[in-house]
């Protein structure tokens, strides 16, 4: 069991560095084949864990592989260490999963790219970093793996490097992730004075005491834990592009798209989720900050999904369309219903992961068009791709038929955003029903771009260049068995996993150690005890969307335009993404570049160069220019400066006695 | 009034200090600095003697034979000198004589 | 005592009129000339003060020599008579405040000046006195015995100088033809003597 735990994080880094430092030596395919072994073995040695920790003898266990030590100074005390809870093998499953069919589907997506290798190790390299940042046992180590992961993505996203536009892209992203990691980082130092220590065990052990101290700051007494979970917060909301630190998000596209599908999906976004129901025992005593945490994450929810329906790059609007569901997780995790959080986290992954390697697909049948006004009818030409997606969308959209066979029959996401909704109306809290009447709208809005997207990639005319439809041709086999593999997770994960999450079964699945286990009992308690009409309210909301979209796209599709022609400021508002990069930019970025140019010409150029080499070059030519005058050639000026200098002395020497 | 040591030397000093103002005053030619120069042995010469006469040691007036001699060479060769120049540059103005400008 | 005195304040003011007329003329004909008479006056001074044997050289070297090489070369140099520059009056107040400054400080050293005035009196014995020996006597006891080899000295200065002038201003004329004695006495073979086989009634 300890040598699997080893293995599944290990592997995927040794695979990192055979196909990084190698590539030249060993070439593509073996490359590829490295990689995507490593990641197969990973996967299926997670599910071994999985299966351990989840139903085995010692199921709801804590498994903890100590490594080695990293900082022993003083009273901190970092070690390497893996602990391996349920949390963690849901999570090692959703990543390597998840990593390990982006592998498969990147041998054919990335045919034709140059830098193969260069790819295959920064996707295992990325893949590390999560599992690291999985199964850390302490904050230090979980820092490392969310700097890591930041890291990869910015490597990822600026992967076509020659593309100024992807380097931008992943400058941002890195940029506004450090912005959170700079709270995160002060949350650490904070949990770390509170407890004097970083380590999970200390620090659950003593979360009553904290919850009691206060911090004082600028003459203000804060609550120390609220302070801290705060901090802790705002890292999460810039690694799940929450509103505010969402910006990064859409302009992460820019990386291929198997990098979005893997992190921008179901793996990086979802570490700040993770966090939040990893540091649960804290969130647990911090009320003020779960509330904060519930109302962004309804606000982000509603925020993402109205940008989303105005979006025209098939790749934006799914990307949105994850900001919004991270929006959902964040308000469950918020209210106390982290196993639903971890329940829509990991069917999330599987059907958005679907979601966007279909998208590629239909980029690569289309041969790289991205835009949805260019597309139409593409389910004669890649028919497959097109009822996968069907699969995604209705997954995404949480369709399926309630009450049947006990709780309903239906697709992963029919389940899990049921089991959010249920949990946020259920605590009766004011936070909690923002959090509900947002989510139910933003519900309604979701089911509404999700069906726009397909009606209008795949159904009417194509809308495209001829030359290109003559050529669309559904993608080969080695892209398509990774759709198959995530269709079967988005399809079934919600039936399967829904009794270990929020069903009957979650206390044993769970059991004491992985999240706050007492808060989370409660929220279940009271999600399952809510009226029938708060259980058919996302679905509702969602057959209304469809309709909507049906109706705009196939039935009348002269009536957006209309729309738009309408409520033409509406309209600009959402397509320009509520204006917050116009916003940062004026308010950030204008402001930090004129700072920088000001030091740079002004502060270095004219008072530090100024003052010193060059004033001193300039002062030295002047002395040298102004003594070499006496040079002048005349043996007259000559004697005379001689006898200036003889009056001189013999005065000197006269005055001197 | 008797003329004293004095008197003697301040002629000297008077002479010695024309002879300075002579060199960097001259404007004109290069003659007049070698003249200027001429003044100033005959100054130090005027020194030698008075003292020479008033301390009653004849070595001073020998000295001043030796100043003598020498003024005579230095003037001889600052005139051949003088003469290549002339010949070379066609010139003995004071002003254009700047080619050692720095 | 009044006449020498007279005859000092005399010789004394030419001397030094004939100094300042030689840094202002502008004929340097004139200023040779105005040299050669300050000349003059201080070989009168040293009579008065009884060093006959100075007087008499200064006026046969000095002027008879070095003042009349003087003339020669301003003769010889075609120098135009000149406007007086600019640059003297530029400078003469700079330079005449220098001056007195200087002429003051030597004053003071030699205790003219300032609070030693009277020191000089006690290093002057009482007055010009005359010598029990005649000034040529006394100079020639010492110089040649005890200063001999400054003598000689002064000697060869003169030789020096005189091979001086003559290196720096000979010229050699071209088209003279002169004996090389060096390059006659060491002309190879090769360049005398060409052996040539002849035939009979041949010619060369």
């Amino acid at each position: 069991m300890d040598l699997a735990i080893k293995l599944v994080v290990l592997l995927p880094l040794l695979a990192a560095a055979i196909a990084g430092l190698f590539c030249r030596v060993i070439g593509d395919r073996p490359a590829q084949l490295i990689t995507c072994a490593a990641l197969l073995i990973a996967a299926a040695l997670s599910i071994f864990v999985f299966v351990n920790v989840g139903f085995g003898p010692e199921s709801g266990k804590l498994f903890v592989v100590k490594l080695f030590s990293w900082m022993d100074s003083g009273t901190l005390d970092v070690v390497w260490s893996l602990r391996v809870d349920t949390l963690t093998a849901v999570m090692l499953i959703v990543v390597t999963g998840v990593s390990s069919m982006v592998h498969v589907y990147s041998v054919g997506y990335m045919a034709d790219d140059p830098g193969i290798p260069r790819f295959m190790s920064y996707l295992s390299l990325f893949t590390f970093f999560m599992l690291m940042l999985v199964t850390s046992d302490n904050l230090v180590q979980l820092f490392f793996g969310w700097e890591g992961v930041g890291l990869a993505s910015y490597l990822l996203i600026g992967f076509y490097y020659d593309k100024p536009s992807a380097n931008a892209a992943a400058m941002k992203a890195f940029i506004v992730n450090r912005v959170g990691d700079f709270g995160f980082a002060l949350g650490i130092f904070a949990v770390w004075m509170l407890s004097g220590s970083v380590g999970f065990a200390e620090i659950f052990a003593k979360g009553p005491d904290m919850a009691r101290t206060t911090i004082h700051f600028l003459g203000m007494d804060l609550p120390a834990l609220e302070t801290a979970c705060l901090l802790l917060f705002i890292g999460a909301m810039g690694k799940s592009a929450q509103i505010g630190l969402h910006t990064w998000l859409p302009d992460a596209m820019e990386g291929p798209t198997p990098v979005s599908a893997l992190i921008h999906a179901a793996t990086m976004v979802t570490a700040g989720v993770f966090m939040v129901c990893r540091l649960s025992p804290l969130f647990e005593l911090a009320p003020v900050a779960s509330t904060v945490v519930t109302l962004v994450g309804g606000a982000t929810a509603f925020f993402a999904a109205t940008i989303g329906i105005t979006q025209f790059d098939i790749k934006r609007v799914i990307a949105y369309s994850t900001c919004s569901q991270l929006g959902y997780m964040f308000f469950a995790a918020g209210v106390g219903g982290y196993s639903a959080a971890m329940f829509h986290l990991m069917t999330h992954a599987f059907f958005k992961a679907l979601l966007f390697l279909c998208s590629g697909s239909v980029i690569t049948c289309l041969h790289h068009e991205q835009d949805m006004r260019n597309m139409g009818g593409v389910k004669e030409k890649a028919p497959q791709t097109f009822w996968l997606m069907w699969v995604g969308t209705l997954a995404l959209s949480g369709i399926g038929v309630p009450f049947i066979l006990g709780d309903g029959l239906g697709f992963a996401g029919f389940y899990s955003k049921d089991a959010l909704l249920e949990s946020a109306y259920g605590v009766h809290t004011m936070a909690g029903m923002i959090a509900f009447w947002l989510g139910t709208i933003a519900a309604f809005l979701t089911a509404l771009y999700s069906t726009r997207l397909m009606f209008m990639t795949f159904y009417g005319k194509y809308r495209g260049d001829h030359h290109t439809w003559e050529h669309a041709h559904e993608s080969p086999a080695v892209m398509l068995i990774p759709l198959y593999v995530l269709g079967v997770g988005a399809a079934l994960s919600g039936l399967v996993a829904y009794d270990w999450f929020v069903g009957h079964d979650w206390q044993h699945f769970w059991g004491t150690t992985s999240i706050a286990a007492t808060l989370n009992g409660e929220v279940l308690h009271h999600a399952h005890e809510v009226p029938v009409w708060v259980k058919l309210a996302p679905l509702v909301a969602a057959l209304a969307g469809i309709a909507l979209s049906y109706l705009c796209y196939i039935a009348r599709p002269e009536l957006p335009a209309a729309v738009v022609r309408r409520f033409p400021g509406v309209h600009d508002f959402l397509f320009n993404k509520w204006y917050f990069d116009e916003l940062y930019d004026r308010l950030f970025v204008k402001p930090s570049l004129a700072i920088g140019r000001a030091f740079w010409k002004k502060g270095d150029g004219a008072v530090i160069d100024g003052l010193g080499p060059d004033n001193i070059a300039a002062r030295a030519q002047d002395v040298a220019g102004a003594l070499g005058r006496f040079q002048s050639g005349y043996l007259y000026h000559y004697a005379f400066a001689m006898l200036v200098g003889v009056a001189g002395l013999v005065t000197y020497f006269m005055l001197a006695r | 009034m008797i003329i004293g040591l004095g008197h003697y030397l301040t002629v000297a000093a008077v002479l010695f200090t024309l002879g300075i103002l002579g060199i960097f005053l001259n404007r004109k030619n290069v003659i007049v600095i070698l003249m200027c120069v001429e003044l100033m042995l005959l100054a130090v010469n005027i020194n030698l003697v008075a003292f020479s006469v008033f301390q009653g040691n004849i070595v001073g007036q020998v000295f001043a034979m030796l100043v003598l001699t020498v003024a005579a060479a230095e003037a001889a060769i600052g005139l051949a000198i003088l003469v290549v120049y002339f010949r070379n540059r066609g010139t003995i103005e004071v002003e254009d004589i700047n080619t050692m400008k720095g | 005592m009044l006449l020498q005195a007279l005859a000092f304040y005399v010789f004394a003011f030419v001397v030094m009129a004939s100094g300042a007329m030689v840094v202002v003329s502008r004929n340097p004909v004139y200023s040779v000339l105005f040299l050669i008479l300050g000349f003059f006056n201080a070989a009168a001074l040293f009579v008065l003060i009884g060093a006959e044997f100075i007087a008499m050289i200064l006026v046969i070297v000095y002027v008879g020599a070095v003042a009349v090489l003087f003339l020669f070369v301003v003769m010889m140099l075609d120098i135009n008579v000149t406007e007086l520059r600019e640059g003297f009056l530029k400078y003469l107040p700079v330079g005449a405040l220098i001056g007195v400054v200087l002429l003051a400080e030597i004053l003071l050293a030699v205790g003219v000046l300032g609070s030693d005035a009277g020191a000089l009196a006690e290093l002057a014995k009482s007055g010009p006195q005359m010598m029990p020996v005649e000034n040529t006597r006394a100079i020639g006891r010492v110089l040649y015995t005890q200063y001999f080899y400054l003598f000689q000295v002064a000697g060869a200065v003169l030789l020096v100088a005189m091979i001086g002038a003559i290196v720096l201003t000979l010229r050699t004329r071209p088209g003279v033809r002169r004996q090389r004695i060096g390059e006659q006495l060491y002309r190879p073979k090769e360049d005398a003597v060409t052996v040539v086989k002849v035939p009979t009634r041949g010619g060369v």
